[in-house]
Protein backbone atom coordinates (compact mmCIF):
# COMPACT_ATOMS: atom_id res chain seq x y z
CA UNK A 1 0.00 0.00 0.00
CA UNK A 2 2.56 2.57 1.35
CA UNK A 3 4.52 1.30 -1.40
CA UNK A 4 2.40 2.02 -4.14
CA UNK A 5 3.15 5.38 -3.53
CA UNK A 6 6.82 5.12 -3.18
CA UNK A 7 7.38 5.24 0.59
CA UNK A 8 9.93 2.82 1.50
CA UNK A 9 10.75 0.98 4.89
CA UNK A 10 13.00 4.01 5.69
CA UNK A 11 10.01 6.66 5.16
CA UNK A 12 7.76 4.62 7.01
CA UNK A 13 10.31 4.30 9.86
CA UNK A 14 10.48 8.18 9.94
CA UNK A 15 7.08 9.11 9.58
CA UNK A 16 6.10 6.00 12.50
CA UNK A 17 9.01 8.35 14.37
CA UNK A 18 6.81 11.44 14.15
CA UNK A 19 3.69 9.59 15.31
CA UNK A 20 4.80 8.51 18.23
CA UNK A 21 6.49 11.39 19.07
CA UNK A 22 4.13 13.28 18.81
CA UNK A 23 1.51 11.28 20.43
CA UNK A 24 4.05 11.88 23.49
CA UNK A 25 4.16 15.67 23.24
CA UNK A 26 0.04 15.61 23.03
CA UNK A 27 0.37 13.67 26.36
CA UNK A 28 2.25 16.05 27.93
CA UNK A 29 0.80 18.94 27.02
CA UNK A 30 -2.42 17.65 28.02
CA UNK A 31 -0.93 16.72 31.53
CA UNK A 32 0.53 20.05 32.03
CA UNK A 33 -2.44 22.19 30.79
CA UNK A 34 -4.66 20.12 33.49
CA UNK A 35 -2.03 20.82 36.00
CA UNK A 36 -1.15 24.21 35.20
CA UNK A 37 -4.99 25.60 34.62
CA UNK A 38 -5.69 24.15 38.19
CA UNK A 39 -2.91 25.55 39.99
CA UNK A 40 -3.33 28.72 38.31
CA UNK A 41 -7.10 29.20 39.49
CA UNK A 42 -6.58 27.23 43.10
CA UNK A 43 -3.00 28.60 44.22
CA UNK A 44 -4.20 31.62 44.57
CA UNK A 45 -7.07 31.02 47.04
CA UNK A 46 -4.10 29.08 49.12
CA UNK A 47 -2.94 30.33 53.12
CA UNK A 48 -2.85 29.29 56.48
CA UNK A 49 -6.45 29.98 57.25
CA UNK A 50 -7.49 28.23 54.03
CA UNK A 51 -5.67 24.85 54.92
CA UNK A 52 -5.92 24.63 58.61
CA UNK A 53 -9.74 26.71 59.53
CA UNK A 54 -12.91 24.86 59.60
CA UNK A 55 -15.45 25.95 56.24
CA UNK A 56 -18.21 28.87 57.37
CA UNK A 57 -21.13 29.36 55.58
CA UNK A 58 -21.66 26.19 53.72
CA UNK A 59 -17.94 26.38 52.33
CA UNK A 60 -18.63 29.84 50.32
CA UNK A 61 -15.81 30.97 53.15
CA UNK A 62 -13.20 29.27 55.51
CA UNK A 63 -10.80 27.00 54.83
CA UNK A 64 -10.79 23.07 54.23
CA UNK A 65 -8.83 21.24 57.53
CA UNK A 66 -11.76 18.97 58.33
CA UNK A 67 -11.32 17.94 54.40
CA UNK A 68 -8.08 17.30 54.71
CA UNK A 69 -8.12 14.74 57.48
CA UNK A 70 -11.07 13.15 56.48
CA UNK A 71 -9.49 12.80 52.96
CA UNK A 72 -6.31 11.07 54.89
CA UNK A 73 -8.54 9.52 57.61
CA UNK A 74 -10.46 7.48 54.83
CA UNK A 75 -8.01 6.63 52.65
CA UNK A 76 -5.03 5.49 55.02
CA UNK A 77 -8.16 3.36 56.48
CA UNK A 78 -9.21 1.78 53.01
CA UNK A 79 -5.06 0.89 52.11
CA UNK A 80 -4.85 -0.38 55.67
CA UNK A 81 -8.16 -2.73 54.81
CA UNK A 82 -7.57 -3.57 51.60
CA UNK A 83 -4.06 -4.07 51.75
CA UNK A 84 -3.76 -7.10 53.70
CA UNK A 85 -6.70 -8.82 52.11
CA UNK A 86 -5.21 -8.04 48.33
CA UNK A 87 -1.78 -9.33 49.27
CA UNK A 88 -2.68 -12.49 50.86
CA UNK A 89 -4.82 -13.00 47.76
CA UNK A 90 -2.37 -12.31 45.50
CA UNK A 91 -0.19 -14.87 47.54
CA UNK A 92 -2.52 -17.53 47.37
CA UNK A 93 -3.22 -17.41 44.17
CA UNK A 94 0.91 -17.21 43.52
CA UNK A 95 1.89 -19.40 46.04
CA UNK A 96 0.01 -21.60 47.80
CA UNK A 97 -2.80 -23.01 45.00
CA UNK A 98 -2.38 -24.41 41.53
CA UNK A 99 -3.87 -22.78 38.06
CA UNK A 100 -7.43 -24.38 38.55
CA UNK A 101 -11.38 -23.74 38.46
CA UNK A 102 -11.14 -21.33 41.84
CA UNK A 103 -8.31 -19.02 41.21
CA UNK A 104 -9.95 -18.45 37.44
CA UNK A 105 -12.85 -17.79 39.25
CA UNK A 106 -11.19 -15.42 41.39
CA UNK A 107 -9.65 -14.12 38.79
CA UNK A 108 -12.27 -13.13 36.66
CA UNK A 109 -14.44 -12.37 40.03
CA UNK A 110 -11.29 -9.12 40.48
CA UNK A 111 -11.27 -8.60 36.85
CA UNK A 112 -14.95 -7.93 37.26
CA UNK A 113 -14.68 -5.92 40.35
CA UNK A 114 -12.19 -3.65 38.61
CA UNK A 115 -14.64 -3.24 36.24
CA UNK A 116 -17.03 -1.71 37.57
CA UNK A 117 -17.91 2.06 38.02
CA UNK A 118 -17.55 3.41 41.54
CA UNK A 119 -21.80 4.48 42.26
CA UNK A 120 -22.08 1.05 42.06
CA UNK A 121 -19.66 -0.20 44.68
CA UNK A 122 -21.17 3.45 46.46
CA UNK A 123 -24.85 1.96 46.12
CA UNK A 124 -23.70 -1.36 47.74
CA UNK A 125 -21.53 0.31 50.69
CA UNK A 126 -24.51 2.35 51.27
CA UNK A 127 -27.24 -0.82 51.76
CA UNK A 128 -24.58 -3.07 53.48
CA UNK A 129 -22.87 -1.12 55.55
CA UNK A 130 -24.74 2.43 55.86
CA UNK A 131 -28.50 1.05 55.91
CA UNK A 132 -28.32 -3.23 56.59
CA UNK A 133 -25.41 -3.13 59.15
CA UNK A 134 -26.16 0.14 60.94
CA UNK A 135 -23.01 2.28 60.17
CA UNK A 136 -24.74 4.91 59.17
CA UNK A 137 -22.86 7.70 56.87
CA UNK A 138 -19.38 7.99 58.60
CA UNK A 139 -15.67 7.17 57.71
CA UNK A 140 -15.80 3.45 58.72
CA UNK A 141 -18.68 2.87 55.84
CA UNK A 142 -16.93 5.14 53.42
CA UNK A 143 -13.24 3.40 54.36
CA UNK A 144 -14.79 -0.19 53.95
CA UNK A 145 -16.70 0.57 50.81
CA UNK A 146 -13.82 2.29 48.92
CA UNK A 147 -11.72 -1.00 50.23
CA UNK A 148 -13.85 -3.12 48.25
CA UNK A 149 -13.24 -0.64 45.11
CA UNK A 150 -9.56 -0.68 45.22
CA UNK A 151 -9.11 -4.46 46.38
CA UNK A 152 -8.83 -5.68 42.75
CA UNK A 153 -5.70 -3.25 41.86
CA UNK A 154 -4.20 -4.27 44.83
CA UNK A 155 -4.41 -7.76 44.36
CA UNK A 156 -3.46 -7.41 40.37
CA UNK A 157 -0.34 -5.29 40.72
CA UNK A 158 0.53 -7.39 43.63
CA UNK A 159 0.29 -10.95 41.84
CA UNK A 160 1.84 -9.00 39.11
CA UNK A 161 4.82 -8.13 41.26
CA UNK A 162 5.09 -11.77 42.96
CA UNK A 163 5.49 -13.39 39.57
CA UNK A 164 8.27 -11.38 38.33
CA UNK A 165 10.33 -12.81 41.79
CA UNK A 166 12.50 -15.59 39.64
CA UNK A 167 10.95 -19.16 40.52
CA UNK A 168 14.83 -20.29 41.14
CA UNK A 169 14.97 -17.68 43.79
CA UNK A 170 12.27 -20.18 45.57
CA UNK A 171 13.80 -23.47 44.70
CA UNK A 172 16.78 -22.14 46.67
CA UNK A 173 14.78 -21.22 49.58
CA UNK A 174 12.70 -24.41 49.50
CA UNK A 175 16.02 -26.20 49.32
CA UNK A 176 17.87 -24.24 52.27
CA UNK A 177 14.68 -25.70 54.19
CA UNK A 178 12.31 -23.13 54.02
CA UNK A 179 8.59 -23.49 54.81
CA UNK A 180 6.24 -22.35 52.34
CA UNK A 181 5.63 -19.15 54.39
CA UNK A 182 9.47 -18.33 54.96
CA UNK A 183 9.59 -18.60 51.02
CA UNK A 184 6.81 -16.11 50.77
CA UNK A 185 8.02 -13.48 53.91
CA UNK A 186 12.17 -14.26 52.66
CA UNK A 187 12.38 -14.09 49.11
CA UNK A 188 8.60 -13.42 47.60
CA UNK A 189 7.71 -10.45 49.54
CA UNK A 190 10.94 -8.38 49.32
CA UNK A 191 10.98 -9.08 45.74
CA UNK A 192 8.09 -8.06 45.01
CA UNK A 193 7.95 -5.08 47.71
CA UNK A 194 8.51 -2.20 45.02
CA UNK A 195 5.21 -3.75 42.46
CA UNK A 196 3.32 -3.67 46.09
CA UNK A 197 4.26 -0.57 46.91
CA UNK A 198 2.79 0.71 43.29
CA UNK A 199 -0.65 -1.15 43.71
CA UNK A 200 -0.90 0.54 47.04
CA UNK A 201 -0.39 3.57 45.70
CA UNK A 202 -2.56 3.30 42.54
CA UNK A 203 -5.20 2.25 45.13
CA UNK A 204 -4.58 5.51 47.40
CA UNK A 205 -4.51 7.65 44.65
CA UNK A 206 -8.16 6.12 43.36
CA UNK A 207 -9.54 6.84 47.00
CA UNK A 208 -8.27 10.45 47.52
CA UNK A 209 -9.87 10.96 44.44
CA UNK A 210 -13.31 9.06 44.59
CA UNK A 211 -16.49 11.34 44.82
CA UNK A 212 -19.86 9.39 44.27
CA UNK A 213 -18.72 6.44 46.30
CA UNK A 214 -17.61 8.18 49.22
CA UNK A 215 -20.97 10.81 49.03
CA UNK A 216 -23.50 7.36 49.54
CA UNK A 217 -21.28 6.06 51.92
CA UNK A 218 -19.50 8.37 54.40
CA UNK A 219 -22.16 11.73 53.62
CA UNK A 220 -20.89 15.17 52.77
CA UNK A 221 -21.19 16.69 56.59
CA UNK A 222 -18.91 19.37 56.95
CA UNK A 223 -17.78 19.06 60.26
CA UNK A 224 -14.07 17.41 61.66
CA UNK A 225 -14.87 13.78 62.28
CA UNK A 226 -13.99 12.61 66.01
CA UNK A 227 -14.03 8.94 65.38
CA UNK A 228 -14.86 5.78 63.30
CA UNK A 229 -18.76 6.25 62.98
CA UNK A 230 -18.56 10.18 62.21
CA UNK A 231 -19.62 11.22 58.71
CA UNK A 232 -17.10 13.26 56.87
CA UNK A 233 -16.46 14.85 53.60
CA UNK A 234 -13.31 14.64 51.94
CA UNK A 235 -11.93 17.12 49.47
CA UNK A 236 -12.92 15.52 46.35
CA UNK A 237 -16.35 15.74 47.81
CA UNK A 238 -15.95 19.07 48.82
CA UNK A 239 -14.96 20.32 45.15
CA UNK A 240 -17.42 18.47 43.64
CA UNK A 241 -19.74 19.78 46.49
CA UNK A 242 -18.63 23.29 45.87
CA UNK A 243 -18.49 23.36 41.91
CA UNK A 244 -21.82 21.39 41.38
CA UNK A 245 -23.82 23.58 43.66
CA UNK A 246 -22.31 27.17 42.51
CA UNK A 247 -21.22 27.78 46.12
CA UNK A 248 -18.21 28.84 45.53
CA UNK A 249 -15.84 28.73 42.59
CA UNK A 250 -12.86 29.85 44.06
CA UNK A 251 -12.47 27.48 46.94
CA UNK A 252 -13.52 24.61 44.99
CA UNK A 253 -10.24 24.93 42.37
CA UNK A 254 -8.31 26.17 46.41
CA UNK A 255 -9.65 22.72 47.03
CA UNK A 256 -8.73 21.34 43.67
CA UNK A 257 -5.00 22.14 44.10
CA UNK A 258 -4.47 21.04 47.38
CA UNK A 259 -6.28 17.67 46.63
CA UNK A 260 -3.56 17.50 43.08
CA UNK A 261 -0.42 18.59 45.37
CA UNK A 262 -0.71 15.87 48.16
CA UNK A 263 -0.99 13.13 45.24
CA UNK A 264 1.61 14.66 43.61
CA UNK A 265 3.16 14.53 47.19
CA UNK A 266 1.78 11.08 48.21
CA UNK A 267 3.58 9.64 44.89
CA UNK A 268 7.14 11.25 45.50
CA UNK A 269 6.93 10.37 49.38
CA UNK A 270 6.30 6.67 48.83
CA UNK A 271 8.70 6.05 46.11
CA UNK A 272 11.66 7.48 47.59
CA UNK A 273 10.66 5.36 50.75
CA UNK A 274 10.86 2.44 48.60
CA UNK A 275 13.99 2.99 46.98
CA UNK A 276 15.49 3.56 50.40
CA UNK A 277 13.51 0.32 51.71
CA UNK A 278 15.07 -1.81 48.12
CA UNK A 279 18.72 -0.07 48.80
CA UNK A 280 18.88 -1.18 52.65
CA UNK A 281 18.32 -4.46 52.32
CA UNK A 282 20.76 -4.93 49.40
CA UNK A 283 23.23 -3.45 52.13
CA UNK A 284 21.96 -5.48 54.84
CA UNK B 1 36.75 -51.41 51.78
CA UNK B 2 33.22 -51.21 50.96
CA UNK B 3 31.34 -48.17 53.19
CA UNK B 4 27.96 -47.98 54.34
CA UNK B 5 25.10 -46.77 51.99
CA UNK B 6 24.38 -43.34 53.04
CA UNK B 7 21.34 -43.08 50.33
CA UNK B 8 19.67 -46.00 48.45
CA UNK B 9 17.27 -46.28 45.88
CA UNK B 10 15.40 -48.69 45.36
CA UNK B 11 12.88 -49.36 42.26
CA UNK B 12 12.60 -46.18 41.85
CA UNK B 13 10.51 -45.23 38.50
CA UNK B 14 9.31 -41.78 37.85
CA UNK B 15 7.03 -40.05 35.61
CA UNK B 16 5.69 -36.69 34.32
CA UNK B 17 2.42 -37.15 33.50
CA UNK B 18 2.64 -39.15 31.34
CA UNK B 19 6.85 -39.11 30.61
CA UNK B 20 8.34 -41.73 32.25
CA UNK B 21 11.59 -39.75 33.10
CA UNK B 22 12.84 -42.60 35.56
CA UNK B 23 13.03 -46.29 34.72
CA UNK B 24 13.00 -48.77 37.56
CA UNK B 25 15.78 -47.20 39.38
CA UNK B 26 18.34 -49.29 42.02
CA UNK B 27 21.85 -47.42 43.15
CA UNK B 28 23.46 -47.28 46.72
CA UNK B 29 25.37 -43.93 47.50
CA UNK B 30 28.30 -44.73 49.98
CA UNK B 31 28.78 -41.94 52.61
CA UNK B 32 32.04 -39.90 52.88
CA UNK B 33 32.72 -40.10 48.76
CA UNK B 34 31.75 -38.54 45.66
CA UNK B 35 29.74 -40.23 43.84
CA UNK B 36 28.84 -39.16 40.19
CA UNK B 37 25.91 -39.32 38.02
CA UNK B 38 26.93 -38.81 34.62
CA UNK B 39 25.31 -39.75 30.84
CA UNK B 40 23.79 -38.13 28.19
CA UNK B 41 21.08 -34.98 28.80
CA UNK B 42 17.59 -36.11 29.24
CA UNK B 43 18.90 -39.41 31.31
CA UNK B 44 17.12 -38.45 34.53
CA UNK B 45 20.21 -37.19 36.60
CA UNK B 46 18.83 -34.18 37.64
CA UNK B 47 15.31 -35.72 38.24
CA UNK B 48 17.11 -37.90 40.44
CA UNK B 49 18.76 -35.48 42.21
CA UNK B 50 16.16 -33.20 42.78
CA UNK B 51 14.13 -36.63 44.07
CA UNK B 52 16.69 -37.04 47.20
CA UNK B 53 15.61 -33.53 48.59
CA UNK B 54 12.06 -33.94 47.28
CA UNK B 55 12.08 -30.43 45.66
CA UNK B 56 10.38 -32.09 42.90
CA UNK B 57 7.35 -32.10 45.36
CA UNK B 58 6.69 -28.66 44.31
CA UNK B 59 5.90 -29.68 40.54
CA UNK B 60 2.56 -30.44 39.91
CA UNK B 61 1.67 -34.22 37.86
CA UNK B 62 4.44 -36.24 38.64
CA UNK B 63 4.07 -39.23 39.78
CA UNK B 64 6.85 -41.90 41.70
CA UNK B 65 6.96 -45.34 42.20
CA UNK B 66 9.84 -47.66 44.61
CA UNK B 67 11.63 -45.80 47.21
CA UNK B 68 14.67 -43.98 48.38
CA UNK B 69 16.27 -44.49 51.84
CA UNK B 70 18.12 -41.94 53.66
CA UNK B 71 20.19 -43.88 56.14
CA UNK B 72 17.58 -46.84 55.93
CA UNK B 73 14.93 -44.64 56.71
CA UNK B 74 11.95 -44.07 53.68
CA UNK B 75 12.19 -39.65 52.88
CA UNK B 76 8.83 -40.59 51.70
CA UNK B 77 7.53 -41.76 54.62
CA UNK B 78 4.16 -40.01 55.94
CA UNK B 79 4.95 -37.46 58.94
CA UNK B 80 8.26 -36.69 57.36
CA UNK B 81 9.18 -33.48 57.97
CA UNK B 82 10.47 -32.19 54.57
CA UNK B 83 12.09 -28.84 55.66
CA UNK B 84 14.44 -30.78 57.81
CA UNK B 85 15.08 -33.18 55.00
CA UNK B 86 16.06 -30.95 52.97
CA UNK B 87 18.70 -29.39 55.81
CA UNK B 88 19.79 -32.90 55.87
CA UNK B 89 20.11 -33.22 52.26
CA UNK B 90 21.43 -29.77 50.82
CA UNK B 91 21.46 -28.58 47.49
CA UNK B 92 23.84 -26.67 44.77
CA UNK B 93 22.32 -25.61 41.38
CA UNK B 94 23.83 -25.36 37.75
CA UNK B 95 23.86 -21.84 38.01
CA UNK B 96 24.85 -19.80 41.20
CA UNK B 97 21.81 -18.45 42.36
CA UNK B 98 22.86 -16.36 45.38
CA UNK B 99 19.60 -14.43 46.94
CA UNK B 100 19.69 -11.21 46.65
CA UNK B 101 21.06 -10.21 50.69
CA UNK B 102 24.36 -9.80 51.86
CA UNK B 103 27.34 -11.91 51.33
CA UNK B 104 26.56 -12.63 55.17
CA UNK B 105 23.04 -13.05 55.27
CA UNK B 106 23.07 -15.51 52.16
CA UNK B 107 25.41 -18.02 54.06
CA UNK B 108 23.35 -17.34 57.30
CA UNK B 109 20.26 -18.06 55.37
CA UNK B 110 19.50 -21.26 56.14
CA UNK B 111 20.29 -21.66 59.95
CA UNK B 112 18.00 -18.24 60.42
CA UNK B 113 15.12 -20.62 58.99
CA UNK B 114 15.65 -23.09 61.18
CA UNK B 115 15.04 -20.41 63.71
CA UNK B 116 19.04 -19.53 65.02
CA UNK B 117 19.39 -15.78 65.53
CA UNK B 118 22.24 -15.56 67.63
CA UNK B 119 24.37 -13.46 66.34
CA UNK B 120 27.52 -14.55 67.96
CA UNK B 121 26.38 -18.24 66.94
CA UNK B 122 25.73 -17.11 63.63
CA UNK B 123 28.78 -15.38 62.50
CA UNK B 124 30.60 -19.15 63.54
CA UNK B 125 28.27 -20.83 61.08
CA UNK B 126 29.19 -18.13 58.47
CA UNK B 127 32.66 -17.76 59.18
CA UNK B 128 33.42 -22.09 59.07
CA UNK B 129 31.31 -22.27 56.06
CA UNK B 130 32.91 -19.96 54.31
CA UNK B 131 36.37 -21.88 55.19
CA UNK B 132 35.01 -25.25 54.08
CA UNK B 133 34.02 -23.70 51.03
CA UNK B 134 37.62 -21.96 50.15
CA UNK B 135 36.21 -18.67 49.77
CA UNK B 136 36.53 -16.89 53.79
CA UNK B 137 40.21 -14.91 52.57
CA UNK B 138 38.29 -13.39 49.31
CA UNK B 139 35.57 -12.12 51.40
CA UNK B 140 36.12 -12.26 55.29
CA UNK B 141 36.47 -7.92 54.64
CA UNK B 142 33.09 -7.67 52.54
CA UNK B 143 30.74 -10.10 54.33
CA UNK B 144 28.01 -7.27 54.41
CA UNK B 145 28.29 -6.67 50.10
CA UNK B 146 25.90 -7.68 48.15
CA UNK B 147 26.57 -11.22 47.09
CA UNK B 148 25.73 -10.35 43.82
CA UNK B 149 29.12 -8.46 43.85
CA UNK B 150 30.73 -11.51 43.49
CA UNK B 151 32.50 -12.65 40.61
CA UNK B 152 30.75 -16.34 39.14
CA UNK B 153 33.24 -18.55 40.37
CA UNK B 154 32.93 -16.81 43.73
CA UNK B 155 29.29 -16.91 44.16
CA UNK B 156 28.91 -20.57 43.16
CA UNK B 157 31.25 -21.23 46.64
CA UNK B 158 29.39 -19.01 48.10
CA UNK B 159 26.01 -21.58 47.37
CA UNK B 160 28.35 -24.13 48.71
CA UNK B 161 28.95 -22.40 51.81
CA UNK B 162 25.58 -21.59 52.00
CA UNK B 163 24.73 -25.78 51.72
CA UNK B 164 27.71 -25.89 54.38
CA UNK B 165 26.21 -23.87 57.00
CA UNK B 166 23.03 -26.20 56.96
CA UNK B 167 25.86 -28.74 58.80
CA UNK B 168 23.93 -31.34 56.20
CA UNK B 169 25.13 -34.36 56.15
CA UNK B 170 24.40 -35.26 52.26
CA UNK B 171 25.14 -32.65 49.36
CA UNK B 172 24.03 -32.17 45.65
CA UNK B 173 26.00 -30.35 43.12
CA UNK B 174 23.56 -30.56 39.96
CA UNK B 175 26.25 -29.17 37.27
CA UNK B 176 28.09 -26.70 40.10
CA UNK B 177 30.52 -25.43 37.51
CA UNK B 178 28.27 -25.59 34.54
CA UNK B 179 28.62 -21.95 33.76
CA UNK B 180 32.08 -21.56 35.31
CA UNK B 181 35.64 -21.00 33.61
CA UNK B 182 38.30 -23.61 34.48
CA UNK B 183 39.85 -22.09 36.89
CA UNK B 184 36.95 -21.58 39.18
CA UNK B 185 35.80 -24.95 38.31
CA UNK B 186 39.51 -26.82 39.73
CA UNK B 187 38.95 -24.17 42.68
CA UNK B 188 35.58 -26.40 43.52
CA UNK B 189 36.63 -29.57 42.12
CA UNK B 190 39.73 -29.22 45.00
CA UNK B 191 37.29 -28.36 47.47
CA UNK B 192 34.73 -31.03 47.09
CA UNK B 193 37.90 -33.52 47.18
CA UNK B 194 37.99 -31.72 51.26
CA UNK B 195 34.45 -31.97 52.01
CA UNK B 196 34.44 -35.66 51.17
CA UNK B 197 35.84 -36.50 54.61
CA UNK B 198 32.95 -35.08 56.16
CA UNK B 199 30.01 -35.12 53.59
CA UNK B 200 28.14 -37.69 50.78
CA UNK B 201 28.26 -35.75 47.99
CA UNK B 202 26.49 -36.71 44.72
CA UNK B 203 27.27 -34.63 41.69
CA UNK B 204 25.88 -34.43 38.18
CA UNK B 205 28.85 -33.44 36.70
CA UNK B 206 29.48 -30.86 33.91
CA UNK B 207 31.50 -33.50 31.33
CA UNK B 208 32.81 -37.22 31.54
CA UNK B 209 36.20 -35.56 32.41
CA UNK B 210 35.01 -33.89 35.23
CA UNK B 211 33.22 -37.15 36.31
CA UNK B 212 36.86 -38.98 35.83
CA UNK B 213 38.51 -36.68 37.92
CA UNK B 214 36.54 -36.52 40.79
CA UNK B 215 34.15 -39.29 41.21
CA UNK B 216 34.72 -42.23 43.62
CA UNK B 217 31.37 -43.92 42.70
CA UNK B 218 30.16 -43.20 39.26
CA UNK B 219 26.33 -44.57 37.74
CA UNK B 220 26.04 -44.38 34.15
CA UNK B 221 22.52 -42.93 33.75
CA UNK B 222 20.67 -43.22 29.69
CA UNK B 223 16.96 -42.22 29.07
CA UNK B 224 15.68 -42.91 32.25
CA UNK B 225 17.88 -46.09 33.45
CA UNK B 226 21.00 -46.54 35.48
CA UNK B 227 22.34 -48.28 32.89
CA UNK B 228 25.80 -49.62 35.35
CA UNK B 229 27.25 -48.03 38.24
CA UNK B 230 30.28 -48.78 40.29
CA UNK B 231 33.79 -47.88 41.37
CA UNK B 232 34.62 -44.48 38.99
CA UNK B 233 38.70 -46.17 38.38
CA UNK B 234 36.89 -48.86 36.92
CA UNK B 235 34.00 -47.92 35.29
CA UNK B 236 36.07 -45.00 33.42
CA UNK B 237 38.53 -47.63 32.24
CA UNK B 238 36.62 -51.22 31.95
CA UNK B 239 33.13 -50.15 31.45
CA UNK B 240 30.86 -53.53 31.81
CA UNK B 241 28.15 -52.66 29.58
CA UNK B 242 28.87 -51.45 25.64
CA UNK B 243 26.43 -48.59 25.98
CA UNK B 244 28.72 -47.34 29.06
CA UNK B 245 31.61 -47.81 26.42
CA UNK B 246 30.12 -45.93 23.35
CA UNK B 247 29.21 -42.79 25.61
CA UNK B 248 32.51 -43.03 26.97
CA UNK B 249 34.19 -43.28 23.75
CA UNK B 250 31.79 -40.56 22.28
CA UNK B 251 30.24 -42.30 20.20
CA UNK B 252 26.89 -40.54 21.05
CA UNK B 253 25.63 -37.92 23.57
Amino acid sequence: MLRRWGIGPKQTGKIAAAIVWMAAILTLLLLAFILVYVLWNGLPQLSLSFLFGNPTNMGRSGGIWPMIVSTAFLSVLSVLIATPVGVATAIYLTEYTREGRLTRIIRFGTEALAGIPSIIFGLFGFVFFVIYLGLGWSVLSGALTLSIMILPTIVRTAEEAILTVPRPYREVSFSLGATRWQVVTTVVLPGALPGIVTGIILGLGRTVGETAAVILTAGSALHMPHSLFSPARTMAVHFYILAREGISDANAWGTGAVLLISILLINVLINQAVQRLASRRMVR
Amino acid sequence: MPSPAKIEVRGLSYYYGATKALSDVSLSIPAKAITALFGPAGGGKTTLLRLFNRLNDLLAGTRRQGDILLDGESIFAPGLDVTSLRRRVGMVFALPLPLPLSIRDNVSYGPRLAGQHNHHRLDEVVEKALRDAAIWDEVKDRLDAPALSLSGGQQQRLCIARVLALQPEVILLDEPTSGLDPISTARIEESLQALKRDYTIVIVPHSVQQAARVADEAAFMLMGELVEHGPGAQLFTKPKDERTENYLMGRFG
